[in-house]
């Protein structure tokens, strides 16, 4: 009987462990990582000759980033209405 | 070079969509994908604010975070593009971006999402530069010609500035500095000549 009565009680404790266990919730929290691009390389626009551009204004050398830096920001101030009237 | 930017001068955007004609024509951009439109706050209402949003190419850009096979890049330039080749239409993306930038052609049959399309700068993706490919997938490329976006170049009142971001900043701020709301405001001294009585005040209100 007492055997019996063992073995009820290791069944039971085993139960709630089993259903305490099962219940409880894990850490779901990622840590977040950074993906690295996979795609294709890009080129650099100033990689390019002005002589290849359909009507383009601008003139630069190529393969310079800083003649194109220039090219681009003496074209960006048309925009500025200020530089052009008074 | 800081780095590409827009602004949109809410003060004088006057809602008339040529910037989003201007990509359309430029990019060939399909029906239903706008790269660019024109969002009016309070219309109807007296003192209403027209900006127009595309994709602000941002510093830390969400969209490049939560992309799954990670398809965006930033260049040089601080734009960031993507490769349509790797992309795979999810539209995590366009949860994700605060500005609704990302764009989705309709490809085919119960609503299904084609690959990802947006704003560009007009420079173009990861294809040889202005090659039938590039343009095919991602429209002109304008800044390996030495060209501004379309966009900007093309705003009537000049409410779009593109361009460098000191750049822009510093025709910003000299346009906010000349402006005036008043007698001092800009074009009147050219068209209208100078005041007669330019040390006369305005009439102060009083309580009657």
């Amino acid at each position: 009987m007492s055997a019996k009565r063992n073995s009820a009680i290791a069944a039971a404790l085993l139960a709630v462990v089993t259903l305490t266990v099962g219940c409880s919730e894990k850490e779901q929290v990622i840590v977040y990582e950074q993906g690295k691009y996979q795609g294709k390389p890009d080129t650099k626009p100033w990689e390019n000759a002005p002589a290849d551009s359909l009507h383009t204004t601008s003139t630069w050398t190529k393969g310079d980033k800083t003649s194109w830096e220039h090219a681009l920001n003496s074209r960006t101030q048309k925009q500025n209405e200020y530089t052009r009237v008074e | 070079m800081a780095r590409m930017k827009f602004l949109c001068d809410a003060e004088r955007c006057i809602a008339c969509n040529g910037c989003v004609t201007a990509c359309k024509q430029e990019n060939e951009v399909p029906w239903g994908v706008n790269r660019r439109r024109v969002v009016t706050l309070n219309e109807g209402v007296p003192g209403e604010k027209s900006i127009s949003v595309a994709c602000m190419h941002c510093s830390d850009a969400p969209c490049m975070a939560v992309c799954p096979v990670d398809c965006f890049y930033h260049t040089e330039e601080g734009l960031v593009l993507h490769d349509k080749d790797l992309c795979i239409g999810c539209g995590y993306c366009f949860y994700a971006c605060p500005f609704g930038a990302p764009q989705f052609p309709q490809a085919g049959a119960f609503g299904m999402r084609g690959k990802m399309d947006k704003c560009t700068f007009c420079a173009g993706g990861p294809e040889a530069d202005n090659s039938p490919e590039e343009f095919a997938k991602y429209g002109s490329n304008r800044l390996a010609q030495g060209k501004l976006p379309a966009c900007a170049e093309m705003c009537s009142t000049k409410a779009l500035l593109g361009g460098d971001g000191d750049v822009i900043a510093d025709i910003f701020r000299d346009r906010a500095m000349k402006r005036g709301k008043g007698a001092e405001v800009w074009g009147w001294a050219s068209a209208y000549g100078k005041p007669d009585h330019p040390e006369q005040k305005a009439p102060q209100g009083a309580k009657s």
